[in-house]
């Protein structure tokens, strides 16, 4: 019988010059109180902030704070490992570690037109002085509930729920059309 | 264009630049710049429109917004056609196409015009009396004539072509209006350093300025007006931080200083490009606004007023400063105020005859400076009446003495103007919820405070004259910037908008009131006095209502219909109040003024949907088996916002056929079911236990680790909330499934209750909706498919049913429950999304030995039926207790408390006469039963009758051969064997009384 262990596919979305999917990654919510957000900083050599809204990267792996005691956790696929690792550090903290790889999917915003194109969809203020490289947060575009994170200056990550992201890139084609 | 009307040089025209046009179907040229309005005055049209009740001729009021005669419909193809827009705001371009409204068969004979005849029939409120007689005919004759008769221009009837684009937006200053106080205030607040919006409904910034006369000796800080309009906008545009927005309407303020504007992009291009959005709507939120907005001038109230031809004087200047056109040759001005002065001697200078001026007032400066232009001044003067059929062509003055009139003339005229003052445009800054403060001094309200971070500068605020107008904009827009840039600023502004007008200058003495009312006139008035243009109020129809018992301005507004048309009393709300207040000898701040309503001026319902229509209306979510249902021709359904297949039919099949093929497919063979869309909730920590059975109605103590369990929630009421299968992962995890249209507010509710009530508890809830893909195999050989496929034993002793194992299926980690909603051995595949579509492929080409057919949502609902297992919508409806559903043996009747349990203690709860889920049995089983169906307790019940109850879910079973029918029936359960009876389209069917389970009654499959 085959093996499927590699047969992962991700929605299909439409890319642009302003929009592309990113690789696929492994994702988990992490849910607990400043002790567990310690004990996970500890053990993923990442920094995990306690300040609100904002992304603590370590090469590729990153935790978002979503919530005072809610963190998004992105890392390369293949390294799903890092949940046992967690898990056992974790051990007897009340927590909660969720896998959710595959729940949603990372799209890349970028370019001079980022901002203006997120502005059609998020009521945020998307300045550099709102908004500065390395804040994320839950937001809305239009009518998707998507993680908004800041990479770069011209650049924004949103990881949008799998069923969500042909209508979240729809949207976005749909506003650059015929103002950028 | 006819010679003579347009002016050698000046104005914002581009004459090198002929632009053509039609207007009720006849050619016309004017020039790049041009407003359908002035083009049409440089051709010698001045009959614009028809008024609303009476159909008399209208001409040109005014020259912006506020119009409200020139109501005209452009048309660029069949499907863009758009009504009432106003000529002064409409730009031309070439080959606009625009009509008259409100006129059969033409503007210039008009059959409605009989209504004007018929007039003192048909005074304010006519259709309140009138209609009364015979009753019925109100419906079948007054209403539909009434109907046809009523509103204005004609709504497009086929789909708007156009796209709209939405733009989110915030700054440290927005600032409303860029004329001298609003380019000001900008200016001050860029400098200030802060991000700044200015917005402005013209093509052009410059407000007022744009209606000075070339060679105006204006002087702004020293330098002439022109230049430093240039200037000053120059340095905005170039400003990275500040966005500068012409054709853009501030229509609505709502509240946190949220401001909501309307951009019009192509409806000025002759061919704009098909991806460019007609519109945009911008959502602003400032830290600080700054309105500028201007004010409106007045018209005077006099007998024969409205005949095309008399505009307000300041209107006639910016046609002639503007557009270069002149709108008359030999004219008269009526005014109450020295401004329009300025108006006659533009007009004069630029060739026209000015006969007379007619002050209201008695003799002043202003006047000396007209005699000395050679202009004859009759002070104290009073309008007897006009005359002229399609064009003014006299207008009869006098002067008003203790005894009577005096020097009565009529002065021959093809224009009259007329000033009645000007009125602070305060719209926005009552929109933002502010108060208004009644003036003395100017007579008009004035923007009082306001609990948002409003300020409002120049004319709107009755800081009239150029120099005050800009320095006040400059005041304003420096302390806005200060305010916003402040970093001790927070969110919350407890000292709200006190105090904040005290940084800007102080109001400058007035030059005159201006007048607000009914012109007096000694001795008999002939005709009428209009009051509102665009509805036909007149002075007349405002003293009816108040010798009819009327008082409140609200009231006298609604039963008159003042300021009640599409220009919202732009013109007419003053002069109302003056003769309100007058006649009730009342003071205008006591009879106050209406509310002012958003939008400032019409706004299309394009700009509202924004890109949210046709595939962007919502979000259509799709399952990672979508594509493979779609290439099966799968027939799907909405649920929620998810696309789900309905049914798998095969060549010639109908609904019916596929259903009844995948029903017996999945109790004789297999079957397979995308279930990917149901909710699941991740419930997870040392107090899941303790929180789901706060939660749920059922007991959770018992639920062992690798266990299922039917998990039902109600709603602190006591009535089933939601449904599903909830598995034990571990001791401190929960699989929690839900509806597929519950998921979200089942999510919701828990962290409510876990916020709010359970703070205490160390419990998370994550959604795992999107993290699976569900693949439901289903009947006698389910396992027979799985087998060898997964690496959890599935023996029946090992993996009974509702059981739970995480495992592998081809390598891919799963979780795999065995439940059923078929009554059938069945399992549940769950594998993280991305690999759904490959492991749904593999069970189904495993299936194929042993006859695996797909089955849609309509199967499945047939399948669930046969089994009477509900649907959470379908067969309860908010108002279904568990007893009521007959599921109170999933009640924990222990426990201490739950979310219901409460309610349910209630004796009304648990009363025998409740409505009960039954199962109904037509007598012929080829008799289907309508979902929603009445059932009543009698054969031929007379009408009205009580019912027992309704059909809550119907279908034919081919496993049955026959129908088979839920319902909830009061005290249903006790009449287990009744007949009753359900009325149809196609007589009564009487039904018997049955339990809920039609089909293996034992639960003897689903063990298999």
């Amino acid at each position: 019988m085959a093996d499927l262990a590699h047969a992962r596919t991700a929605p299909l979305v439409d890319e642009n010059r302003w929009l592309r999917m990113l690789p696929d990654v492994c994702r988990w919510v992490l849910r607990g109180d400043e002790p567990v957000r310690a004990a996970a900083e500890a053990a993923l050599g990442l920094p995990v902030p306690a300040e609100a809204c904002r992304a603590g990267t370590s090469g590729e792996r990153a935790a978002l704070w979503l919530g005072p005691d809610e963190w998004l956790l992105i890392a390369p696929e293949g390294q799903e490992g890092l949940a046992d690792r967690l898990a056992r550090a974790l051990e007897g903290r009340p927590h909660s570690l969720v896998d959710v790889s595959h729940r949603q999917v990372g799209l890349l915003v970028h370019g001079d037109v980022a901002t203006t194109l997120l502005a059609s969809g998020c009521p945020l203020d998307l300045s550099d002085r709102a908004f500065p490289v390395g804040m994320c947060t839950r937001t809305v575009l239009a009518k998707a509930e998507v993680v908004l994170w800041r990479t770069g200056v011209d650049e924004f990550r949103l990881e949008v729920w799998r069923s969500f992201a042909p209508y979240v890139t729809q949207f976005l084609a749909e506003s650059a059309r015929g103002t950028i | 264009m006819i010679e003579g009307l347009r002016t050698g040089h000046g104005g914002q025209v581009d004459r090198g630049r002929p632009v053509h046009f039609q207007f009720d179907g006849r050619r016309y040229q004017g020039f790049a710049g041009d407003t359908l309005a002035s083009a049409l005055l440089a051709n010698g049209v001045h009959l614009m429109g028809r008024s609303f009740k009476y159909h008399r001729p209208r001409g040109l009021l005014a020259a912006g917004p506020e119009e409200p005669n020139a109501l005209v419909t452009v048309r660029r193809d069949a499907a863009r056609v758009t009504p009432n827009l106003r000529a002064t705001q409409v730009e031309i371009y070439e080959g606009l196409v625009a009509e008259s409204q409100n006129r059969w068969p033409s503007l210039r004979f008009d059959v409605g015009a009989i209504n004007d005849f018929f007039s003192p029939f048909i005074p304010a409120g006519f259709y309140y009396k009138t209609f009364m007689w015979p009753r019925r005919a109100w419906y079948s004759l007054y209403e539909p004539r009434i109907r046809a008769a009523a509103g204005l221009g004609t709504a497009p009837t086929l789909p708007d072509p156009d796209r709209y684009a939405n733009r989110f937006a915030h700054c440290d200053v927005l600032v409303v209006g860029a004329g001298p106080a609003g380019l000001a205030a900008a200016t001050a607040a860029a400098q200030a350093g802060a991000r700044v919006i200015l917005a402005d409904e013209q093509a052009q910034a410059g407000g007022s300025l744009l209606s000075d006369a070339a060679g105006s000796s204006a002087l702004i800080e020293g330098r002439p007006a022109t230049q430093w309009l240039t200037q000053a906008l120059a340095a905005l545009t170039s400003n990275p931080r500040v966005t500068v927005l012409t054709r853009t309407t501030a229509f609505g303020y709502f509240p946190h200083n949220l401001v909501a504007l309307s951009e019009r992009i192509t409806d000025h291009l002759a061919t704009p490009s098909p991806d460019a959005p007609r519109e945009r709507q911008w959502q602003v939120r400032a830290r600080e606004v700054v309105i500028g907005a201007g004010a409106i001038e007045r018209p005077l109230v006099f007998s024969g007023n409205d005949r095309p031809g008399i505009l307000l004087a300041g209107a006639a200047r910016t046609f002639l400063n503007r557009y270069g056109v002149l709108p008359g040759t030999r004219a008269v001005l009526v005014t109450a105020d020295d401004a329009a002065y300025q108006a006659a001697l533009d007009l004069q200078d630029a060739g026209v005859f000015i006969a007379c001026i007619a002050d209201t007032r008695a003799a002043g400066a202003a006047g000396e400076r007209a005699r000395a232009a050679g202009i004859p001044v009759l002070n104290d003067a009073c309008v007897l009446a006009t005359q002229g059929r399609r064009r003014v062509n006299a207008i009869e003055l006098a002067r008003r003495t203790d005894g009577g009139l005096a020097e009565r003339q009529t002065q021959p005229c093809d224009l009259v103007l007329m000033s009645g003052g000007f009125t602070p445009s305060v719209h926005l800054h009552s929109q933002s919820r502010g108060k208004l403060d009644w003036s003395e001094a100017l007579q008009v309200f004035l923007p009082g405070a306001s609990p948002e971070r409003c300020r409002s500068a120049g004319a709107c605020r009755g800081v009239f004259g150029l120099e005050a107008a800009v320095g006040d904009g400059s005041a304003a827009g420096a302390a806005a910037a200060r305010d916003a840039l402040d970093p001790r600023r927070s969110g919350v502004d407890p000292g709200g908008a006190a105090g904040r007008a005290s940084a800007q200058v102080a109001p400058a003495p007035a030059q005159s009131a201006g007048f607000s009312g009914a012109l007096p006139v000694n001795g008999r008035v002939r005709g009428r006095a209009f009051v509102d243009w665009q509805n036909d109020v007149t002075s007349k129809d405002l003293a009816l209502a108040l010798r009819e018992g009327f008082r409140s301005i609200e009231h006298v507004k609604r039963y008159t219909t003042t300021g009640m048309a599409t220009d919202q009393g732009k013109t007419s709300n003053l002069n109302a109040l003056g003769i309100v207040a007058s006649a009730l000898k009342r003071t205008p701040p006591q009879v106050g003024l209406t509310t002012f309503r958003m939008p400032y001026t019409p706004v299309t319902f394009g700009s509202f949907a924004g890109l949210q229509r046709g595939e962007l209306f919502d979000p259509v979510r799709r399952t990672p088996m979508y594509d493979w249902a779609a290439a099966r021709g799968a027939v799907f359904e909405d649920v929620g916002l998810w696309k789900r297949a309905r049914y798998f039919p095969r060549s010639g099949e109908d609904m019916h056929a596929a259903v009844n093929r995948e029903c017996r497919a999945a109790r004789s063979g297999c079957g397979i079911f995308d279930a990917s869309t149901l909710g699941k909730i991740e419930v997870v920590g040392p107090d899941a236990v303790t929180f789901m059975n706060r939660l749920y109605v059922n007991a959770w103590n018992s639920l062992a680790v690798g266990r299922c369990r039917y998990g039902i929630l109600t709603r602190d009421d006591g009535f089933i909330y939601d449904d599903g299968v909830v598995a034990r992962i571990s001791d401190q995890v929960f699989h929690v499934t839900t509806t597929t249209g519950g998921a979200p507010r089942v999510l919701a509710m828990m962290e409510d209750y876990l916020q709010t009530e359970w703070n205490e508890l160390k419990v998370w809830l994550t959604s795992t909706t999107e993290q699976w893909a569900v693949i439901a195999v289903q009947g006698p050989k389910a396992r027979a498919v799985l087998e060898g496929l997964v690496d959890v034993d599935l023996a029946p002793a090992a993996f009974p049913h509702m059981s739970v194992a995480r495992g592998h299926i081809l390598g891919v980690p799963m979780r795999l429950f065995r439940v059923s909603f078929t009554g059938e051995l069945g399992y549940e595949v769950n594998v993280p999304a991305d690999f759904g579509r490959a492991v749904w492929e593999a069970i189904y080409e495993r299936g194929q030995a042993h006859g695996m057919t797909p089955y849609g949502t309509e199967a499945m609902h047939v399948l669930r039926a046969e089994k009477g297992y509900i649907i959470v919508g379908q067969d309860t409806d908010g108002t279904v207790t568990p007893e009521d559903a007959g599921l109170s043996w999933a009640v924990g009747k222990s426990k201490p408390d739950y979310v219901g349990k409460r309610s349910l203690a209630r004796p009304a709860m648990s009363a025998p006469e409740r409505r009960q889920l039954v199962g109904l049995t037509t007598r012929d089983g080829a008799v289907v039963l309508e979902e929603g169906a009445q059932v009543l307790a009698q054969s031929g019940a007379p009408v009205p009758t009580r019912p027992l109850g309704f059909v809550t879910s119907s279908y034919f079973s081919a496993n049955l051969g026959r129908s088979i029918a839920m319902g909830l029936v009061s005290g249903g359960r006790a009449r287990t064997g009744q007949t009753l009876y359900v009325p149809t389209e196609h007589g009564e069917v009487a039904v018997e009384v049955t339990g809920t389970v039609f089909l293996d009654p034992k639960g003897e499959r689903i063990n298999g």
